[in-house]
């Protein structure tokens, strides 16, 4: 029970930090999940978040799989509604205000004001899962080809992930 | 006269089933398949409206596909249209992923299955990476929007809690964008 509470409490949170979705919590739910309770190693967080973004559906829920996999079917209830449910109320709330807001002077430089922390966030969560994807040559050079085909291509990264998957099979 | 989305009769049963389809379809992120469902298929909401609500649910904590749908979900048929889409776009794939879930369980220690998820791991940090750099070049930022990105990289690194993190830059952050913007 107390485990269970302590996923709530602390997906709870990730959540009302999600500025920029999934991939900008990501350092932060490593920092939680990982170095503080020691829930996941590096290599299972790494492949359930992988895991995550290759099933259609918000990329958030890789926080559902990482419930299940710390604490079954009862953990992937609790970090579903703990990722999404203070977020949900806060949007409902917004929802309501939107007419008076549409026309606010400082609504603009808000939204663009908190776009290169929530880039720089990404940026992190990259460099984090690189280090936990392996120390292999092989594995570096998978991260830097899709690095290069999903900047300079607007292919669907659907793609880089099954190649990485084939190169795995077969390489690794 | 064109008639503006608050005269379209859309009831919580569609809004469920578009966001069912929605959720389902939605292979790496939701977003572009919810404006392409919502603004060209069903026609919903105009172009103009859909950036709006989206524009909304960028600012706001939380995924932004979820926000997006709360605010669809109850500009038309107000707590029970917000419930409905949410539902619905999370439905689908949570009992998909449950299933994945259950498979790594019992599978994801087989060396062939590890060395295949590493593979996928790898590029799924790439695709991270990449994406990233995509949206900072598109930005094209002036220094210090810049400064600011970087700073919540490194700070990031340095396994700073993020509530500092965000906290801490949003301030440098709004006034890198009032002066950006002016």
């Amino acid at each position: 029970m107390t485990l269970l509470l302590q996923l709530l409490l602390t997906f709870s949170t990730l959540s009302l930090l999600a500025i920029g979705g999934a991939n900008a919590v990501l350092p932060e739910m490593h920092r939680q999940l990982v170095e503080i309770h020691g829930w996941l190693d590096d290599a299972t967080f790494s492949q359930l978040f992988a895991l995550a973004q290759a099933a259609p559906g918000p990329n958030i829920l890789a926080a559902s799989v990482m419930g299940w996999r710390i604490a079954g079917p009862a953990g992937l209830a609790v970090a579903t509604i703990g990722m999404l449910l203070p977020a949900a109320i806060l949007a409902w709330f917004v929802a309501g205000l939107t007419q008076r807001l549409r026309g606010a002077t400082w609504l603009k430089p808000a939204q663009f004001g908190l776009v290169p922390v929530a880039i720089g966030l990404i940026a992190a969560s990259g460099v984090i899962m690189t280090e936990a994807a392996g120390s292999s040559w092989l594995a570096w050079g998978i991260v830097a080809a899709s690095t290069i085909f999903v900047w300079r291509t607007g292919f669907s990264p659907l793609w880089v992930l099954a190649g990485g998957g084939a190169l795995g099979l077969l390489l690794l | 006269m064109t008639a503006d989305a608050a005269t379209r009769r859309v009831g919580a049963l569609d809004l469920f089933l578009a966001y069912l389809r929605i959720g389902l379809t939605g292979f790496g992120g939701v977003n572009a398949w919810a404006r392409h469902h919502l603004v060209e298929e069903k026609g919903w909401l105009t172009e103009a409206e859909y950036a709006e609500t989206l524009g909304m649910a960028q600012v706001l904590p939380g995924p932004n596909a979820l926000n997006c749908a709360i605010g669809v979900g109850a500009r038309f048929a107000g707590a029970a249209g917000a419930a409905a889409a949410s539902i619905g776009l999370f439905a689908g794939p949570l009992a998909l992923l449950a299933g994945i879930a259950a498979l790594y369980d019992a599978y994801g220690q087989l060396p062939l299955v590890r060395a295949v998820l590493t593979g996928i791991a790898a590029a799924a940090a790439g695709m991270v990476l990449g994406t990233a750099i995509k949206m900072a070049t598109r930005l094209r930022p002036t220094i210090p929007l810049l400064l600011v990105g970087l700073a919540a990289l490194t700070l990031a690194l340095l396994r700073v809690p993020l509530p500092f993190v965000v906290l801490g830059l949003a301030p440098f952050g709004l006034l890198a964008a009032w002066r950006a913007l002016r």
